[in-house]
């Protein structure tokens, strides 16, 4: 079970309150420059690393705040909780 | 290759069963292979089975991390059917339950097919409709399938608790007859046998480390059992897709996820058809030797841990007896979970890769063990001449790019 102290309400929250939003940092192109490539790359690849991972969560049963989160996908461990605005290490 | 029949398990048994031979020969990797297949589960041993059988390769060493259907092959839940929406779809699923329906004879092995009927419940008139769509469109397909009504659902299913006052009446049920389960072990060892026989190596315990690489080709694969060449390479290994594509250096549209499942203790035989419900988000069937096997929605967070949570057991639990107000007289005795590899369209990804001789066969999501035959025989045309077998044309890693993505999401009896 994974448990993550929201960095908003500093509410301790299990993963059946919380939201899954992917992977952090995915940075949308530019649509009039971006080469089909990468705009592929933008829709459709994902990093998807066995390891340490960024990636967005939400305190949807809580105070409904998105924020980000480094966590390791085998074991779970969480071993980085930011804002949105600021940056994983 | 020994031969299984009825006049050899009475020789065997007169000699007193010493004269078995092991189903597979376990050989020392050569130095280099015509072709090598990363990933030794159904759909990589499905992969050296035709490859050896079909286009004569027979130079070819099947590289398995762990032991032969360690993974999803032997953590599904064993359900197979072929009732897609797209005739593209249909015609792959169709074609492996076709072959499931004669594999015991053509790899002289019992894989325990055992066609009970699959249905997806009815709850309202929207569902109702949409079965009603869905039958038309699996007509169209070639593919059998029928809505039943109540009288015939209480029928099959006595124990179903499909009265006004459930927490979700039920209102009928899609059933697609051919539909049933297999021992799934049996469908790796089967595989493996008739592979190894005609001189495929299978080399457990090897994990692939990294790749050797002359332009843009694969020429070796560094392994824990050290360097082997190759000339072509494919790769089947679901949920771990991401990892090997990363050492080859591309990436993927996939995310893994954990999908969990669990089985009850033995039981007589209460529950013939598979069940599958949208409202309570479960499926169960009850296996051969009489256990209920059950499974529910994955975890919707990426996930290598190939364990399952007691919230899971809950949720699927109370949910089955929602449905089942009797088996909550049962016990669980097992539960485990395997990482499957999501793709936005929820189609398989098959054949060429950004690497010039490396091939793939991914992107089975949840329903990767009901497809084994035809992704092995997919993976194994496109390694031997070169380029995209008919059925899989529209299954290609390029349909991203070109925005032609076969969105099944909706043909999925639960909406992972």
């Amino acid at each position: 079970m994974i448990v993550i102290r929201c960095p908003y309400c500093h509410e301790q929250r299990t993963e059946e309150e919380l939201t899954y939003g992917g992977e952090a940092g995915i940075a949308r192109p530019d649509p009039n420059t971006a080469s089909d490539g990468e705009w592929t790359d933008y829709l459709f690849m994902r990093t998807n690393t066995k390891g340490l991972h960024n990636e967005q969560w939400c305190c949807s049963a809580g105070c409904g705040q998105w924020f980000k989160v480094t966590r390791h996908t085998v074991t779970h461990e969480v071993v980085a909780v930011v804002r949105f605005d600021e940056a994983l290490g | 290759m020994q031969r299984y029949s009825l006049a050899n398990l009475v020789l065997q048994g007169l000699r007193k069963n010493v004269g078995w031979q092991p189903a597979w020969r376990e050989p020392v990797p050569r130095p280099s292979y015509d072709a090598v297949i990363i990933g030794g589960g159904g759909h990589g041993l499905a992969t050296a089975y035709y490859l050896a059988k079909e286009h004569g390769v027979r130079n070819v060493a099947v590289l398995e991390k762990g032991w032969l259907g360690g993974g999803n092959t032997g953590r599904n839940t064993t359900v197979v059917r072929s009732d897609y929406l797209f005739p593209e779809s249909a015609a792959v699923y169709d074609w492996a339950l076709r072959f499931y329906e004669r594999a015991a004879r053509e790899l002289n092995f019992n894989i325990m097919l055992s066609q009970r009927g699959y249905m997806t419940l009815i709850y309202n008139q929207h569902q109702l409709e949409l079965a009603r769509h869905k039958v038309n469109y699996l007509a169209c397909n070639g593919v059998e399938g029928e809505i039943i009504d109540l009288a015939e659902l209480k029928r099959l299913v006595p124990l179903l608790n499909v009265s006004e006052t459930a927490r979700y009446p039920i209102r009928g049920a899609f059933i697609q007859r051919r539909g049933g389960t297999i021992r799934h072990d049996a469908v790796a060892w089967g595989f493996a046998r008739a592979a190894s026989s005609l001189g495929v190596d299978i080399i457990q315990n090897c994990e692939v480390l990294g790749f050797g690489k002359a332009g843009n080709r694969i020429n070796s694969i560094q392994t824990s059992h050290g360097s082997i060449g190759c000339d072509v390479v494919g790769m089947a290994v679901a949920g771990h897709s991401s990892v090997i594509a990363d050492m080859a250096g591309f990436r993927l549209p996939v995310t893994s996820h954990c999908l969990q499942a669990m089985v009850s203790e033995p039981i007589r035989p209460v529950l013939g058809t598979m069940v599958s419900s949208p409202a309570t988000g479960v499926y169960i069937n009850q296996t051969q030797k009489g256990e209920l096997v059950m499974g529910s929605i994955l975890d919707l967070y990426h996930s290598y841990g190939q364990r399952g949570t007691f919230c899971t057991i809950e949720k699927t639990i109370t949910s089955v007896v929602e449905m089942f107000p009797v088996f909550a007289q049962t016990r669980l005795m097992r539960h485990w979970a395997g990482i499957v590899d999501v793709v936005p369209d929820s189609s398989p990804i098959l054949g060429p890769t950004p690497v010039d001789n490396l091939f793939i066969n991914c992107g089975w999501g949840t329903g990767g063990f009901k497809a084994i035959p035809a992704g092995g025989m997919l993976l194994a045309h496109a390694l031997a001449v070169g380029k995209q077998h008919p059925l899989a044309e529209k299954f290609g890693l390029d349909r991203f790019r070109s925005n032609r993505l076969v969105d099944e999401g909706a043909a999925s009896g639960i909406a992972h």
